[in-house]
């Protein structure tokens, strides 16, 4: 009797440690912060080769007889940086219980980002060379692939936020789903106007 | 240093001031391959610059006013771990004494604060313990912000800061209720 009460009160006791965690940085603020470090060490590393086959090995850019295609990439970062100001409209309309809005904002980013990946695909179809054609190509393609993929996980998450737009799942009060997704978009966002920058103008 | 990514509203700022850099290094490019590759450099450092500045934000941000019913006087002594006494502020019915966990950066990111609470806990108890109508709570980690939390969960009249002068200061620009600051070891 003694030892099952003892086996009782053992057992109430028997959970994890209350968690608890500096308020100076909140969970998700610091998961924000080491996923951007991860992924500026990502795109620094094909930042880094992007730069010493082009500078330090003096490779011009783009290599003769093949061409950038600087107009149609144009046009898609026209496209992707409007689709931050959509997922921006969408979270706005959601914190003022504009569900419209949202569904709008979220059915349009997302369109908007597919239709970016799309023409990234035929344009990766039209361009002329591959990837083994040279240190430029490999770069290219390593460099605008790595940021395709990237746009692909950010229309996974875009789907899976637009789906729960229409059932809604998302209020005023909360969105948190809309505003860390927004963020991801917008890191994506912030990454192919930088690539476009450096691979396409430059 | 600011975190750009820390809500979506500052991702899209974000996104903004990269999209007008852009359009300055596009412009110079048009130019000049070189004359695009020097503003690009110009344009990182400014955005590394504007990144490392304090946000505005923090000094706009509205004081924290506080109260109690009628008939108490509610005193919040603010100790820094390991204060060893402080005496009975005058016409206090009720005393909160709040103990910041106070941790290094290094602990505060990793969240490795056990250690920390614990010294915490121990001086806030300890503390309590010496003064009538008392209890002790251990706080954030930092001490502006601990007093912060204090006034929202607790409220109080009057605040009593043991020890750092500069923590007072800081505490007063805060707070609309009034700050008294005591030498640590021997407080009010």
């Amino acid at each position: 009797m003694a030892a099952a009460a003892q086996a009782e009160h053992l057992h109430e006791h028997e959970h994890p440690p209350e968690p608890h965690y500096s308020s100076r940085v909140s969970p998700s603020v610091l998961g924000m912060f080491l996923f951007i470090a991860s992924e500026i060490m990502l795109f620094g590393a094909f930042f880094t080769a992007y730069f010493f086959v082009r500078v330090v090995n003096g490779v011009p850019w783009p290599t003769p007889p093949y061409h950038l295609p600087v107009y149609v990439a144009f046009i898609n970062t026209c496209i992707l940086v409007t689709s931050s100001f959509t997922v921006h409209w969408s979270l706005q309309s959601i914190k003022r219980g504009n569900h419209f809005g949202l569904q709008a904002g979220l059915l349009l980013t997302f369109l908007m980002g597919l239709t970016f990946l799309i023409t990234q695909a035929i344009e990766y179809s039209r361009i002329g060379f591959n990837t083994s054609d040279g240190a430029f190509a490999t770069i290219f393609f390593c460099l605008t692939g790595l940021h395709g993929a990237h746009v692909f996980v950010g229309l996974t998450i875009l789907l899976f936020m637009t789906i729960r737009a229409f059932r809604g799942h998302f209020s005023p009060e909360h969105h948190h789903g809309v505003e860390i997704g927004g963020i991801y978009w917008h890191f994506v966002d912030v990454m192919w106007i930088v690539v476009f920058t450096t691979v396409y103008i430059l | 240093m600011r975190n750009p990514l820390r809500s979506e509203t500052e991702a899209f700022g974000f996104v903004l001031v990269v999209l007008v850099g852009a359009v300055v290094i596009i412009g110079a490019a048009y130019v000049n391959t070189w004359v695009g590759v020097a503003a690009a450099v110009v344009v990182v450092a400014g955005i590394v610059w504007w990144l490392f500045r304090e946000p505005a934000e923090t000094a706009r941000q509205p004081k924290l006013a506080s109260g109690t019913p009628a008939g108490t006087h509610r005193v919040l002594i603010l100790a820094p771990p390991g204060t060893g006494a402080v005496s009975k502020p005058a016409a206090a019915t009720e005393i909160v004494v709040v103990v910041p966990a106070l941790a290094s950066t290094v602990e505060a990111l990793t969240g490795a604060v056990d250690d920390r609470r614990a010294d915490a806990e121990a001086t806030a108890q300890r503390l309590a313990s010496q003064l009538p109508h008392a209890r002790g709570e251990v706080g954030a980690d930092d001490p502006v912000l601990a007093v912060e939390d204090a006034l929202r969960e607790f409220g109080a009249d009057q605040i009593v800061v043991v020890g750092d002068r500069q923590t007072a200061e800081l505490v007063r620009g805060r707070v609309t209720v009034p700050v008294a600051s005591a030498p640590s070891g021997n407080a009010v």
